[in-house]
């Protein structure tokens, strides 16, 4: 039995339409990432999934049920972590967990012995009469799905766990996410983070409401068709002002280290210098580099954008 | 008790627990505002300067001004001022009545049924000038009675007030205090105990579990009847030992009906927060729709039969209203249960009532 099915999902707020039909499945011990920028709808589709909003149309199935009119099955068995820290600050991290293993009627017997578990992957242990509001972002957050985890649900939902918590903690929160993943449980869960989704093991890019692309993370790297370059320059913005519009370029964009641009017409790298000097663009070096999500996802809304616009013309 | 009831009973207790500040202001609000009708808001009346003008200057005129000098209620200011300067001394707030005796006082008073002295009152505090009109009509009438040997009266009137015989009124201000402060505490505790879930984002997160919108409710509401029972029991132990309200009646049953109270308080507390999504509105809508009808509108101050129809029919569903009659009824009058079954009877529906509302406005979406 596939865990979350998902149908032709769509979901407005008044005339804003935040997700406009998409359609995936998420299967047993896989991570899934829905991956976007903020308004791409994910929260949407999440919490939709977990039954804190109806759908306008389309059809979503928890291990085999229609969430719409079993809203106690998927309530008690789903794992959900809220975008925002949603535990209770002035409560300590064991009350916190405690709390959450009673919502769930979890037994204390159970309880101790699945915080032991929970304080070993977490580290949280030393802090455990630690009030939850004095704990750092990311302990907060290793917190929080520690409390999700009380329940041992097989399915788990994550809304942007990450999001403002330090690097280091962030990829040992992905740590425990895989591991979790690896001993069965099927993780669903957003980012607006391109380094994260290539953690996952399947990912659909989000964009307005849309599914861009939706495979794994390898193959869609492998789907960038032409060579791309690196241009690194002192003066990014002037370089990008001048060369954005170039019909020798299909893609041309800012990065922190400088301009990608995608050679469609296989210049090389002595042909695209060429272009530049022939511009006036100053630069320090042009080299090849491989295409990341974050160069696939800007296509993907870039062609988007283009057969949309030749749709409406 | 179930195992989700009773962890979020505890969760909320801790929360009361650790804000210190606001539990000693939930505490000492009640306190402190009994203090302050009890002390500085105050019905009573007495030391009405006055200024006397005596034209008779007789032993009948100075016995008269004797028994007016002999109560606290009057504080004689000035004498025989000329009378071209009773308009200034209104004016310059030096007295609040002038009381001008006629030359004729004394031989009238022996030969004619009617004696005619002249009060001229202050009437820019209306209440207080029909007070002061009333206080001394008696007290002239008392004194032309035993003192006008024409006048033989067919009946006299003993007047006898029962249960508040000094017509103090501290009787008055502490239960109705008391239905003010409760009803305002519960709606307000429970209003933001959940509006304060929704707003930080908990709610969110408890809702997606097996909790039964009855669990959170019950959960809520429990502790805060505590809570409220405390502030209740404060209340009547300063009022009754530093204010003297005595408590003629069954004890028990006022705490029985203390309770039924309370419930009715946080059953429309928790209605409020199923309307309202920030602490702020909740907070505004519990203070306007609590203290506003309480006072105006139960009988707390102003007397509901003389209000216009339309009002005694809202005072109906006013909590405040029937808890007054009870309150007052069991600590002044001594009435049972029995007695007060019809506002009982109201209370317990709207308590119902809103409870009903609330679980079934209660939302478990986010929309």
């Amino acid at each position: 039995m596939i865990p979350i099915v998902i149908n032709n999902l769509k979901k407005s707020y008044g005339a804003v339409q935040a997700v406009k039909g998409v359609s995936f499945e998420v299967e047993v011990g896989e991570v899934f990432g829905l991956i976007g920028p903020d308004g791409a709808g994910k929260t949407t589709i999440i919490r939709t999934l977990v039954s804190l909003l109806d759908p306008d149309e389309g059809e979503i199935i928890f291990m085999g049920k229609n969430v719409i009119g079993n809203t106690k099955f998927v309530r008690s068995n789903i794992g959900y972590m809220p975008q925002r820290f949603s535990l209770y600050r002035d409560l300590t991290v064991e009350e916190n967990l405690r709390f959450f293993g009673d919502l769930f009627k979890v037994s204390t017997d159970v309880q101790d012995k699945l915080m032991k578990k929970l304080y070993a992957f977490s580290k949280l242990a030393p802090f455990k009469n630690r009030r939850a509001e004095a704990l750092s972002g990311g302990m907060k957050q290793k917190l929080a799905l520690s409390c999700m985890l009380m329940h041992q649900p097989k399915v788990i939902v994550l809304d942007e766990p990450t999001f403002g918590v330090d690097p280091v903690s962030r990829s040992e929160f992905w740590d425990i996410l895989k591991s979790l993943a690896h001993e069965g449980t099927s993780v669903l869960v957003s980012t607006a983070y391109m380094d994260e989704a290539e953690l996952c093991d399947k990912i659909a890019l989000m964009f307005q409401g849309n599914f861009l692309a939706l495979d794994k993370p390898d193959k869609l790297l492998q789907s960038y068709e032409f060579p791309l370059y690196l241009i690194e320059t002192d003066q990014v913005h002037t370089a990008y002002n001048k060369l954005y519009k170039l019909e020798e370029f299909s893609d041309c964009n800012l990065f922190g280290n400088g301009l990608h641009v995608s050679d469609k017409n296989n210049y090389g790298e002595a042909g695209i210098k060429g272009i530049l000097d022939k511009k006036q663009v100053e630069y320090k070096s042009v080299h090849r580099i491989e295409a990341d999500l974050e160069d696939i996802f800007l296509k993907l809304i870039k062609d988007g954008s283009e057969t949309s616009g030749r749709e409406q013309r | 008790m179930n195992q989700i009831l009773l962890s979020i009973i505890k969760k909320e207790f801790w929360h009361i627990l650790r804000d210190p500040q606001t539990l000693v202001i939930i505490l000492l609000m009640p306190i402190l505002m009994l203090f302050l009708f009890g002390y500085a808001i105050t019905l009573e009346m007495k030391d009405i300067t006055t200024v006397i003008i005596d034209h008779s200057k007789t032993p009948h005129s100075r016995q008269f001004i004797e028994k007016i000098r002999s109560t606290d209620f009057f504080n004689i200011t000035g004498f025989n001022i000329p009378e071209s300067q009773i308009e200034d001394i209104f004016f310059r707030r030096q007295a609040r009545c002038v009381l001008v005796i006629p030359s004729d006082f004394a031989s009238d008073l022996q030969t004619e049924m009617r004696t005619k002295i002249q009060l001229i009152i202050d009437a820019s505090d209306p209440n207080a000038a029909n007070f002061i009109n009333n206080y001394f009509a008696q007290l002239s009438m008392r004194y032309n009675n035993e003192n006008n040997p024409r006048l033989a009266m067919p009946f006299s009137v003993e007047p006898r007030i029962f249960y508040n015989p000094d017509l103090k009124s501290d009787y008055f201000f502490v239960p109705g205090l008391i239905a003010v402060l409760i009803l305002l505490i519960s709606a307000l505790l429970t209003s933001i105990a959940i509006v304060r879930e929704k707003e930080i984002g908990t709610m969110e997160q408890i809702l997606v579990s097996p909790v039964h919108p009855v669990q959170i409710i019950i959960g809520k509401v429990i502790p805060y009847t505590i809570l409220g029972f405390i502030d209740s029991i404060l209340i009547l132990l300063v009022g009754h030992f530093w204010f003297g309200v005595p408590v003629i009646g069954s004890i028990v049953f006022l705490l029985f009906a203390l309770v039924i109270y309370i419930l009715t308080g946080l059953s429309f507390g928790l209605m409020i927060s199923t309307i309202t999504d920030s602490q702020q509105m909740a907070m505004m809508a519990a203070l306007l729709s609590t203290i506003l009808p309480t006072i105006m509108l139960s009988g707390f101050i102003f007397p509901i039969k003389s209000m216009p129809l339309i009002f005694q029919y809202v005072s109906k569903i006013v909590p405040a209203t029937h808890f007054l009659e009870i309150i007052r009824g069991i600590m002044l009058k001594g009435n049972t249960l029995l007695d007060l079954k019809v506002q009982l009877g109201y209370l317990f529906g709207l308590a119902g009532l809103l409870i009903l509302v609330s679980v079934r406005k209660f939302s478990t979406k986010l929309e």
